[in-house]
């Protein structure tokens, strides 16, 4: 089991308030993403959750029992580190075999986990290898290797694949992914990039400046962000949000269309403008046009065949329902 | 950026080195000489060639045996190192992953201590000595000679730990680690070298006392330094058989220096070079 719920948890440092009051309902078994620009408290609300800080205000609780004031060890979540974290004077094996042995589990019961682990995880060459003999994904699975073993009722991850490359980055998102698919355990990742937010999350929690703005699955913040920095946020390439006339045409103080919901045409359309950079990745074409009145640049997603050079005069429609209103406080307008 | 360096150069840095080292080594080349000579030659003046007699040897063996202040030597340098360590370990722990915003000034408070003279707490020490019955007594010297160098420990290991990733102690904690678990699994293996150093730093410094191992001892606890003080003064100078007492105390700490070269510059650029 591992269902965690926050209730008001508030931290200050000193007089500054990293994180006001919130709550927050994790259900067991879920994968949450905690996503948001940097210095907007995700980490610091994982660590409140791990243990490693102390909630200035507020409960914790994990499975209905109140673990505010627990040990990091007495709450039974297991985590993984950005920067892995392993101990290096340690083989793998014995990395792997730390938190088994501080919880004075038999010895022949941790073999067997750690052979199971090392064999889910490709490890199992690597074993009596030291970390500083691995590569940064290998390291890295061992460092989840070490919170498997423990059999948690709940992963944290702090921005767990920030150091790899971006091959290995895509290859490490799916496995973590499908390790939760195998185990069914509640996984909680923090993370600045908000495509692992989007592909791995069941929900998605998205954090500014410690607050959360919206809760929600990917989809739903996708389709129906609650507010601009939402909007702007998730997605990507980002939302095009704008304000002025075309604005106002809508009864809204800012507009906002994705790059995807917005057609091209070289003869006509709604807003005429000039194509600024067109970037061709086969699949897709992104377009930056400006000069259209609007905003600086107008970001369109087009297909990979459109033929569009750098100063054609382009024609821009929105897909009308798609369109996305806000008011001037940066709410959603339903 | 590599500089090219002429062979000339190369050379004349090589000469230049070497003779700066031997002035620095002659002190001790030149007592290692003098023990070697006759207690004649000795007196007659500057001679780098003695007669190689090693009859000053077997004088200062015979007149007062060596293995006792020998072995006193080694029990309060490593006694004390040991103790040393012992109280150090926590406490630079603490000061390295719970600081408050007093460590620094606790840090300097303590080196403050080492500024003081020796002389200024010698009354006081000597009566406390002398009412609890710990004059020329190990274990009493082990006390004094841990209190002394404790700054310095504390110091050296505060600045290893400082170098040791804190996630990794929070990943420690996070795995079921208890206060003591994270002390003897995690930080102190990987702080093995830098206690190995601090270790290696803190034999010598005890070895070499000279202070409160002369004033606090008469026979039962008298290390080598003591060994050597009671040959400047009874039988007035005897030059010859006073650097053999010398070489004889330094040669076991010129040994374990020479074997741990790497350890002690590690040691003395408090943590600085990596």
């Amino acid at each position: 089991m591992g269902r965690i719920t926050l209730e008001g948890v508030a931290k200050r440092f000193g007089d500054v308030e990293v994180i006001p009051p919130l709550n927050l309902d994790i259900e067991d078994g879920e994968f949450v993403v905690f996503v948001g620009p940097s210095g907007c408290g995700k980490s610091t609300l994982l660590r409140l959750i791990a243990g490693l800080e102390d909630v200035s205000d507020g409960r914790i609780l994990i499975d209905g029992t109140d673990a505010t004031d627990a040990s990091p060890a007495k709450r039974g979540l297991a985590m993984v580190f950005q920067s892995y974290a392993l101990y290096p004077h340690m083989s793998v094996r014995k990395n792997i075999a730390f938190p088994m042995k501080m919880a004075g589990i038999p010895a022949d019961e941790q073999n067997r986990r750690i052979e199971a682990a090392a064999k889910a995880l490709n490890l199992t060459n690597y074993l009596d290898r030291r970390p500083g003999q691995l590569s940064g994904g290998q390291r890295q699975r061992v460092a989840i290797g070490r919170a498997i073993v423990r059999e948690p009722s709940a992963f944290l991850f702090d921005e767990p694949l920030s150091n790899l490359d971006a091959a290995l980055r895509v290859g490490m998102r799916l496995e973590i992914s499908e390790l939760h698919n195998r185990l069914k355990t509640t996984m909680i990742y923090v993370t600045h990039d908000q495509v692992e937010a989007m592909t791995m999350a069941d929900k998605i929690v998205v954090l500014h400046a410690g607050r959360i703005e919206q809760v929600g699955s990917p989809l739903d913040l996708y389709n129906a962000p609650k507010n601009a920095f939402v909007a702007g946020f998730i997605g990507s390439p980002r939302m095009n949000l704008f304000s002025g006339p075309a604005a106002a045409e809508y009864g809204a103080e800012t507009i906002g269309v994705r790059p995807e919901h917005i057609s091209v045409s070289p003869d006509s359309g709604k807003w005429k403008g000039r194509i600024g950079v067109s970037e061709h990745l086969g699949s897709d074409t992104f377009l930056y046009v400006e000069d259209t009145g609007l905003a600086e640049t107008i970001t369109v997603r087009s297909d990979g065949e459109v033929n569009l050079r750098h100063g054609d005069t382009v024609w821009l429609t929105p897909n009308e329902d798609k369109i996305h209103r806000f008011d001037k406080a940066g709410d959603r307008i339903a | 950026m590599a500089r090219a360096v002429s062979r000339n150069t190369k050379i004349g840095y090589t000469i230049a080195a070497w003779i700066v080292a031997l002035i620095i080594f002659f002190p001790i080349l030149y007592t290692i000489i003098t023990s070697l000579k006759t207690e004649q030659e000795a007196i007659a003046g500057f001679d780098l060639i003695p007669s190689f007699s090693l009859s000053s040897y077997e004088t200062v063996q015979s007149q007062n045996n060596y293995w006792r202040p020998f072995t006193n030597s080694v029990i309060l340098a490593v006694g004390s190192t040991l103790l040393a360590l012992i109280v150090a370990i926590p406490a630079a722990w603490a000061m390295a992953f719970s600081p408050t915003r007093r460590t620094k000034d606790i840090l300097m408070w303590m080196l403050s201590t080492k500024m003081m003279p020796a002389v200024a707490v010698l009354v006081p020490i000597y009566l406390i000595f002398l009412r609890t019955g710990l004059m020329d007594t190990r274990i009493g010297l082990v006390m004094i000679l841990m209190l002394m160098n404790l700054p310095i420990v504390v110091w050296m290991l505060y600045t290893y730990f400082r170098e040791i990733p804190g996630e990794i102690l929070e990943a420690a904690r996070m795995d079921g680690a208890t206060l003591k678990d994270e002390i003897l699994y995690v930080l102190t293996p990987m702080a093995v070298p830098g206690i190995a150093s601090t270790l290696l730093l803190n034999i010598i410094l005890a070895w070499n006392e000279a202070f409160w191992t002369i004033q606090l001892t008469t026979t039962n606890a008298a290390p080598l330094s003591a060994f050597i003080a009671s040959f400047s003064s009874p039988q007035g100078l005897f030059w010859a058989k006073l650097s053999a007492a010398s070489t004889m105390a330094i040669a076991p700490i010129l040994i374990l220096g020479w074997f741990s070269q790497k350890q002690l510059v590690r040691g003395l650029t408090f943590g600085a070079v990596k």
